[in-house]
């Protein structure tokens, strides 16, 4: 049965579930405009979902735990950087090394700091506050749907904006659509493109992070092993299919976390789950498919409108 | 007339690359304020090494350079930017999804607060553009532009940084004729209002037209510094290459032969629907250069690559030695004994990272001679290589040194080993001598008139009027993917008459345009 509530359920759940794919998503956006593309973003949302469990339960407030969330990001963000960036190293396998270096990294520091290797539980830790909005919180229905969420979801939503700006606003974020797009246009003009890169690849690790964080100290209440489960590549595909803009990715994430919600659902359902758990990945291919025969088109698009100039 | 202050002088310049290449060998440049200086010489004789130097993209081995009278070191083109040198190059340095202004303004943003002030961004392009005369909307995106729009960006991009010096590398290299008039009338505006010009070109008419002095050098070094008025163009000429280089190509009357290329109704459009052939037909023959002129993008560059086989065309057949062509693919057209000089050789020509014995080898290397039961014979293959090295004049230490680290008429020498040394009856060249020194265009040249005279045919297309008309036997004009014209003696035709036809002013009567068929 389809009820009021099961419809105001799942609509608040939706905004939950797309919370972690949509912050590391606007930091993929960062770094595919620069040119680079990061495939550790699992690996890092993964460290920091960790490390902020853990600076939390031993600094012994939330501040700490964000500290070390964010500055686990940035050290692994920093060495991906310097390798692929100074030392020239391909950025897919860069990417692999530190998924797979994330996935025997949390689990070995999780056992020496708890002893065990499934999940935090054993550590007090803190997580990030749900947040009432006044006025929207007494609105029937709206309300229920848009208020009482995590303040990293507020934060998400509002990084949506903020990244806009950033990107098409800002000398910065000019700079950076220049490298990714011409590098050596960009440091004909003077701009150190590493140094822009590196910046870049940073940002997108902090996004990364928070994503990550939100999973272990928001989403969930402790750090459990692998609970990532691939959001950062399905972030990675919504960027992609967002066409690497703030805008794109929030409706690609949207999309994709549909499919995401709706599975947790449909497991309430008689639906085998191996199947319901199959839908947020197939619902990535479809994507995906979708964005490359659009990119044909536009391309098709554009190849006549120069033609057409040519002519002129 | 007041002397003039010298802005720029170099002395001694060597540069000597970490490959052991001695690119520079001690050369003398100066430049005046104010004043239209072009710098000449073949590919390969080091003067984008120079122009480099001056940009601070390399640092000179030895030699000084000095900047408005005060020795400087120019370590970065940050600093050259910021002493007042602007450099365009030869490939566009802008990035296509970004307005003109974003390209313009990038790196030295007029801000407001965190932001960028996009209004004051805009009003001060559109008022330098419109301060020397070169319209470019500071809203339209680089990837809708023109090339020679893109152009006017890139000047403007220099003079926005407060460049007083401009360097132009062969900026006409990948102009129409018109947009080079249009460029010239913006250099002489830019020369009145107190800029100085630095203009790299080996053509020889545009250099006597627009400058003021010229500077030549030869394999590195300085062969000396004129006023225009003093030199000729032969002049010019003997100073770039040392020898007494035909400017005026000669040849005897042709000896025509048999039909080899036989082209009927032929159309040719792309996946979108836009045409790039419309309805043409002609015919080639044996000892035969048929010359195909027109401003580029009129349908010249997709003719050559349906007789080649790399694009499909839509109606009409194509006859290549007695043979419809429209199912085979590229291997088998080349068995026809048809050769292919493609337009772009960086990418079509050659394969950059091979050795010029690879590439030379690419279409042979099948064969038995070359290689047995699948292993290739690495003896014979160097042989050959050093073969096709000497015979082609390919300047090179040895063949085995991959073929981007030549001068673009060196690469284009070794494409023209490889298309010519397989013994073919057609000869497809497109834009044969296009950014080639003065030596081996005239290498080129002949080497395509010898194999006309050995009873082969040759496709010439051009967008070189002199080349055209100084090489070809008949003249096909195309313009907006029609033939517009044929001239069966190319001998009785003029430059300014060919242009009318080539930019769609007039057009030839059907039945004058049907001589292009011989009556077949």
């Amino acid at each position: 049965m389809i009820d009021y509530s099961f419809i105001v359920d799942f609509l608040f759940m939706w905004i939950r579930v797309a919370t972690p794919i949509l912050l590391t998503s606007l930091g993929a956006v960062i770094c595919e405009r620069t040119g680079v593309v990061n495939l550790g973003l699992d690996g890092i949302m993964l460290i920091s979902a960790l490390f902020g469990v853990l600076g939390s339960a031993w600094g012994g407030n939330l501040f700490w735990g964000l500290a070390a969330g964010v500055g686990a990001a940035l050290i692994v963000s920093g060495v991906f950087a310097y390798f692929h960036l100074m030392l020239k190293a391909n950025a897919v396998l860069c990417g692999t090394a530190v998924n797979t270096i994330a996935g025997g990294l949390t689990v070995f520091v999780l056992q020496l700091a708890t002893g065990e290797k499934g999940s935090s539980s054993s550590l007090k830790s803190f997580s990030f506050p749900a947040v009432n909005i006044p006025i929207i919180k007494d609105i029937p229905v709206l309300g229920d749907i848009l208020s009482g969420h995590n303040v990293i979801t507020y934060f998400a939503f509002l990084m949506v904006i903020v990244i806009t700006v950033f990107l098409y606003r800002t000398p910065m974020g000019l700079r950076m659509r220049a490298v990714g797009e011409n590098p050596s246009a960009a440091s004909s003009v003077g701009q150190n493109v590493v140094k822009i890169r590196f910046l870049a690849i940073l940002l997108c690790g902090v996004m990364a992070g928070m994503g990550g964080m939100y999973l272990s100290m928001g989403y969930l209440s402790m750090f459990t092993r692998d609970m990532v489960a691939g959001r950062g590549f399905i972030a990675l595909a919504a960027c992609a299919m967002g066409q690497a803009n703030p805008v794109g990715a929030l409706i690609s994430s949207m999309v994709f976390s549909f499919f995401d919600g709706l599975s947790n659902i449909l497991q309430l359902l008689q639906i085998p789950s191996e199947f319901v758990q199959m839908l947020p990945y197939g619902a990535t291919i479809l994507g995906l498919t979708v964005y490359s025969i659009q990119k044909q088109r536009q391309k098709n698009k554009k190849n006549k409108e120069i033609q057409q100039n040519v002519i002129k | 007339m007041e002397e003039k202050k010298e802005v720029l002088r170099m002395e001694n310049i060597v540069k000597v690359y970490s490959n052991g290449v001695m690119a520079n060998k001690g050369i003398n440049f100066s430049v005046l304020a104010g004043e239209i200086h072009a710098l000449s010489g073949e590919n390969g004789a080091g003067k984008s090494t120079l122009m480099k130097i001056i940009f601070g993209e390399e640092q000179p081995t030895s030699g000084d350079i000095y900047v408005n009278g005060e020795k400087t070191i120019i370590s970065s083109p940050q600093l050259a930017i910021s002493l007042g040198i602007g450099m365009v190059h030869q490939h566009f340095m802008l990035v296509p999804s970004l307005t003109v202004a974003e390209n313009v303004i990038l790196g030295v943003e007029p801000r407001k607060g965190l932001l960028i002030n996009r209004k004051k961004a805009h009003r001060q392009v559109e008022e330098m553009a419109d301060k020397f005369n070169m319209q470019v909307s500071p809203r339209a995106r680089i990837e809708d532009l023109t090339v020679g729009q893109k152009q006017k960006v890139e000047i403007l991009k220099a003079l926005f940084r407060g460049a007083k010096i401009l360097i132009l590398d062969e900026p006409t290299a990948v102009l129409t004729p018109q947009e080079t008039t249009e460029l010239f009338e913006e250099l002489k505006r830019l020369k009145s209002n107190g800029y100085t010009i630095i203009f790299i070109s080996h053509k020889l008419n545009e250099v006597k037209e627009l400058c003021d002095r010229i500077s030549i050098i030869r394999q590195g070094r300085s062969m000396g510094l004129y006023d225009m008025k003093d030199v000729t163009e032969q002049d010019i000429s003997n100073l770039m290459v040392g020898r007494d280089v035909i400017l005026n190509i000669e040849k005897k009357p042709p000896e025509i032969g048999d039909p080899t290329i036989r082209v009927k109704d032929l159309n040719i459009s792309g996946e979108n629907g836009k045409t790039f052939v419309n309805n043409v037909s002609f015919l080639l023959r044996e000892g035969e250069i048929l010359g195909i002129a027109g401003v580029e993008g009129n349908g010249q560059s997709e003719l050559a690559e349906s007789l080649t086989g790399l694009r499909k065309y839509n109606s009409g057949s194509i006859e290549m030695c007695g043979k419809e062509i429209s199912g085979c693919n590229i291997k088998d057209i080349r068995a026809l004994s048809v050769s292919h000089i493609p337009e772009d050789r960086m990418t079509t020509g050659v394969a950059p990272a091979l050795s010029i014995t690879e590439n030379t080898l690419s279409d042979k290397i099948s064969q038995e001679k070359f290689s047995k039961l699948g292993i290739i014979d690495k003896g014979k293959i160097k042989q050959y290589g050093l073969e096709m090295a000497k015979d082609y004049q390919v300047l090179c230490k040895n063949p085995d040194v991959r073929i981007d680290s030549l001068s673009g008429g060196n690469i284009q020498k070794a494409v023209l080993a490889r298309e010519l040394s397989s013994d073919p009856k057609v000869i497809i060249a497109n834009q044969p001598t296009r950014g080639v020194d003065v030596g081996a265009t005239e290498f080129i040249r002949k080497r395509l008139i010898k194999m006309r005279d050995n009873k082969k045919s040759v496709l010439l297309i051009s967008s070189d009027l002199n080349e055209v008309l100084g090489l070809s036997d008949s003249i096909i004009v195309m313009h907006d993917g029609q033939i517009v014209a044929y001239f069966p003696d190319a001998g009785k035709i003029s430059e300014l008459e060919l242009g009318k036809y080539m930019l769609g002013i007039e057009k030839q009567s059907e039945s004058e345009i049907k001589e292009a068929c011989h009556g077949q």
